[in-house]
């Protein structure tokens, strides 16, 4: 199986933020939870970088060492999911997360958190492959009828990679190498423990 | 004439436009500046050594800002590795000691054996607060430690499903029930303050260890012995930590807290938590099986002359006058 992996090549991101709004759409991610968003590094500063960033899918993913309750789990595919049911929104995986994925709906008074929601990879959930269970709980299940996260396949520029690990670092590498220049594979390091070397 | 002024305008407006240029225009970073010159992720991790690598975003959530949050990776650490050590050493080897000092100690008895007369140690308010910090602390106890300990030492037995009922419940009775802890605890600083200053008995109370050891050595207290005072200073030290750190937690981001803020809450309220327990249960111990005729203060809210005088002599002086003048028998 494949180790699927994002990338962003912030040498090509311009900022439209329509991978934000792709996901929304075809996840229906409910109102102030945001499972991608795209951040700006020195805004309107020379050496300005925008990096869409999402759940990374970590190798050894932190949200799941911390979880008190042990909900998420990782796919053949190496995409780390969680099951709703079991989480009781404690918020530690946010604590823990070097991205920022995990976010809450509010449900009731003070910090009061519902069930954690975040980028899935267009995988679903534990429910069945398709079912209306697993898309009201967790949105699309793209990678089950064969096709990568409409984020990055919707791409304008195609900065946001999807896919095998390999394949997208070769992608990658070979863009660095034609226009001689590259800032990095953004949060890989922290991720997978490796990096791009370019 | 027009034309003229028009000429100096020009050029004054040209000369004003390239001031500001020169001015604003940053001189370049480096001979080759590339287009990544400014701006590479190895560049920004070697500077932030374990902070956050933050930008901007045209969302609200403004804690989306923070793109790379490596120190994600300590915390992760200190939770799933350090407090369980210093959660598992604290407890279990309070209760080593404790059994084992029950082995060699045994209950404390009254020397002179019960008098049959009473003196009033805790009145009826008293009690109401010790009993409402200690039943929500039993609860908050056990709930906190769930969630540290829950997914190694419960779930396995009970499954997913029930573990998962189970600890979302205990989540809300540990929130919830903060309230009420936070009002014994604040009862019990107000009501014991007056008795809980360091005096010159409780010196010699310590060398005495307490009188705990077999020898019978007197330790001289007055309402609270030395000991006591600790415990009642952890309290309300400690359980100030507790408070306000859980409330850090249960109002997450409030006031512009980052989520380093967070994670260093959740710091506090573990390890402060995980002594507090341990503490307790020493405590509770003193309080029941480790000592004759302690446990009625508490419950009956009175406890026996001879009890007081063993175990606070200065206190029997303070409340009937030396050598127990007031001999009246109590009702």
């Amino acid at each position: 199986m494949a180790r699927m992996k994002f990338l962003c090549d912030a040498d090509r991101c311009i900022e439209c933020n329509a991978c934000v709004t792709a996901c929304k759409n075809e996840n229906e991610v409910p109102w102030g939870i945001n499972r991608r968003r795209v951040v700006t590094l020195n805004d309107g500063k020379p050496g300005e970088r925008s990096i869409s960033m999402a759940c990374m899918h970590c190798t050894d993913a932190p949200c799941a060492a911390v979880c008190p309750t042990n909900v998420f789990y990782t796919t053949a595919d190496a995409v780390v999911l969680h099951n709703k049911d079991l989480c009781i929104g404690c918020g530690y995986c946010f604590y823990a997360c070097p991205f920022g994925a995990p976010q809450y709906p509010q449900v009731g008074n003070f910090g009061s958190r519902g069930k954690m929601d975040k980028c899935t990879y267009c995988a679903g959930g534990p429910e069945a492959d398709g079912s209306k269970a697993e898309y009201e709980k967790y949105g699309a299940n793209r990678l089950a009828e064969g096709k990568l996260p409409l984020c990055a396949e919707m791409c304008s520029t195609k900065s946001l990679l999807a896919g095998d690990g390999e394949v997208i670092a070769q992608i990658y590498k070979e863009r660095v190498k034609t226009r001689g220049y590259g800032s990095g594979a953004w949060g890989w390091q922290t991720a997978y423990h490796e990096t791009i070397a370019s | 004439m027009a034309k003229l002024l028009a000429t100096i305008r020009f050029i004054a407006g040209a000369l004003a436009l390239a001031f500001i240029i020169a001015t604003i225009t940053p001189a370049p970073v480096s001979a080759q500046g590339g287009p990544t010159a400014a701006t590479s992720e190895q560049q920004l991790m070697q500077q932030l050594k374990g902070g956050v690598i933050r930008g901007d975003v045209s969302i609200p959530d403004k804690k989306a800002a923070n793109l790379i949050h490596p120190a994600g990776r300590n915390w992760q650490t200190f939770h799933t590795v350090t407090l369980k050590w210093v959660g598992g050493i604290a407890i279990l080897g309070m209760l080593a000691l404790l059994i084992i000092f029950y082995l060699w100690r045994g209950t404390m008895k009254i020397e002179g054996g019960r008098s049959g007369r009473n003196i009033v140690r805790f009145n009826a308010f008293e009690r109401f607060v010790h009993w409402l910090t200690a039943s929500t602390f039993v609860v908050l106890g056990i709930t906190g430690l769930n969630i540290s300990f829950g997914r190694a030492l419960v779930l396995p037995w009970m499954g997913p499903e029930a573990f998962s009922t189970w600890s979302e419940w205990a989540k809300y009775s540990h929130n919830y029930l903060s309230f009420a802890f936070t009002i014994g605890v604040v009862l019990v600083f107000l009501i014991w303050i007056g008795q809980n200053f360091p005096t010159a008995a409780d010196i010699e109370w310590l060398k005495a260890g307490g009188g705990m050891g077999k020898s019978h050595v007197k330790a001289p207290a007055y309402k609270f012995n030395a000991g006591q005072k600790l415990l009642y200073w952890f309290i309300v030290i400690g359980g100030a930590a507790m408070i306000i750190s859980g409330y850090m937690l249960m109002f997450p981001f409030y006031y512009g807290m980052g989520v380093g803020d967070m994670e260093l809450a959740e710091v506090f309220h573990g390890v402060v938590g995980m002594l507090f327990v341990a503490l307790i249960l020493a405590h509770i111990y003193l309080g029941t099986l480790g000592m004759e005729g302690a446990f009625e203060s508490m419950s009956h809210g009175t406890v026996d002359i001879n009890w007081a005088k063993e175990h606070h002599p200065l206190w029997v002086e303070e409340e009937m006058g030396p050598k127990g003048a007031r001999t009246q028998p109590a009702e």
